[in-house]
């Protein structure tokens, strides 16, 4: 049996461990909690955004745009939203485990929002192109509009033939799932698959000032700035609810550590009184 | 007169639901005046002043930067990257970024004259919504 000495440090040290996990778990529960409100703030921008880009394309039965229709020859960007820290369970890695399993190596430009992502790719021999960890502790709408200009320009120049993002998806504290989105090209059946919203039976005819390719060049990058700001915020949101519920159980899991060391460290204690008493019993014994 | 609902989104947060009488903002085509039963219309904005005119007579006026209108017959929707009410914009802010674009675009080598040229025309309009002469 360990000494009482040595149980005795170990169990200070599981103490103290489990002291931190205990304040990440309520820093990760504050952080969830605004995370969560902007989040849901974000909603209404991208509800409409997307009603509206949709029911663009549903209508218009073939507008020929640039952001409509396929590269060739490109290589697939791929943006990847993970944490820039880990003790968040599985968050990072699930995200980086669908890059994987989706994409090819040699075929793909990562543009990495989040360092976790980054290097797990990088390891894995993918190229990254661009990237924006800075931004992911607290992601405003700029730097969502900054990632969507770089993409951009990189697809016009040629250099990508499509562009998808990849985020972690809240749907509670407990449950979040990878979601990988195909942002460009855009097509109509990509659009109107996800989520159907429900259709508000045929609208009105629209009338497009100056004309539909104008303002699809000024609506689709903005509509695709809200799925990235979007991804972003959901993604917050699940960081900090995997790193709640990782850090819960971590707690929970050191104090039982802890428990079962007091009762080892007390047998150990009373095996070596009673150790103690029959030595003197004996000394005693002894002498008579 | 009749009304309309108005409802201009920021990406983070519902900057204005409610009636309205009459909408006026700034397209890339100019100026526009949006009553109630409009023809459904798609607009692109440019940076310019939004006045929003309720139905007790009251005129709100805001600075919008860019973003989209979408027009129907009894509802306007203007999706906006950011719009901010008159006594909301920081007036010294708007000066210095003013400043800034202006000197960057006097030099005029190496830099994104696209971006300083937007840059400069959103401090103008928010002086200019500021009530700043």
């Amino acid at each position: 049996m360990a000494s009482m000495k040595e149980i005795k440090r170990r169990r200070a040290a599981i103490q103290s461990t489990a002291q931190i996990t205990k304040a990440m778990k309520l820093v990760a529960t504050v952080k969830l909690q605004k995370a969560r409100t902007k989040a849901d703030a974000s909603k209404p921008y991208f509800t409409v955004m997307y009603q509206t880009i949709a029911s663009m394309l549903e209508k218009s039965e073939n507008i020929s745009h640039k952001y409509l229709k396929k590269n060739d020859g490109g290589k697939i960007g791929v943006l990847v939203i993970t944490g820039n820290r880990g003790l968040a369970g599985g968050y990072n890695n699930a995200v980086s485990r669908q890059v994987i399993s989706e994409f090819k190596s040699n075929e793909t430009l990562i543009y990495a929002a989040g360092k976790k992502g980054r290097d797990t790719l990088l390891h894995k021999g993918f190229e990254v192109e661009g990237d924006f960890s800075e931004i992911v502790e607290e992601p405003l709408y700029k730097d969502a509009a900054d990632i969507t200009k770089v993409l951009l320009d990189d697809y016009e120049s040629g250099k990508l033939s499509e562009i998808y993002v990849i985020y972690t998806n809240f749907k509670n504290t407990v449950v979040h799932d990878p979601v990988l989105l195909k942002l460009l090209p855009i097509s109509k059946e990509d659009l109107l698959q996800p989520e159907t919203t429900e259709s508000e039976g045929p609208r009105a005819l629209m009338n497009y000032s100056p004309n539909e390719d104008e303002v699809l060049d000024a609506i689709i990058p903005k509509y695709i700035s809200s799925v990235i700001y979007g991804g972003l915020m959901q993604s917050v949101a699940s960081e900090n609810g995997a790193r709640m519920t990782a850090m819960d159980s971590a707690t929970s899991n050191a104090e039982e550590l802890i428990d079962k060391l007091g009762l080892q460290y007390n047998r150990a204690r009373q095996g070596a009184i009673t150790q103690e008493l029959t030595e003197i019993v004996a000394g005693a014994n002894a002498i008579e | 007169m009749d009304k309309f609902a108005l409802k201009i989104m920021c990406p983070d947060h519902v900057f204005f639901e409610g009636d309205a009488t009459m909408v006026e903002f700034t397209t890339t085509q100019g100026n526009v005046g949006i009553y109630a039963k409009h023809i459904p219309m798609v607009n692109v904005i440019a940076p310019g002043k939004l006045s929003i005119h309720c139905e007790d007579g009251s005129v709100k006026t805001c600075a919008l930067h860019s973003g989209f209108a979408e027009i129907l017959q009894d509802e306007v929707t203007i999706l906006a990257d950011s719009c901010e009410y008159s006594d909301e914009i920081d007036v010294n802010r708007a000066k210095e970024a003013k400043e800034r674009a202006e000197k960057r675009l006097s030099q005029r080598d190496g830099i994104d004259v696209a971006r300083a040229e937007l840059a400069l025309r959103r401090a103008l309009v928010r002086l200019d919504v500021a009530g700043y002469k």
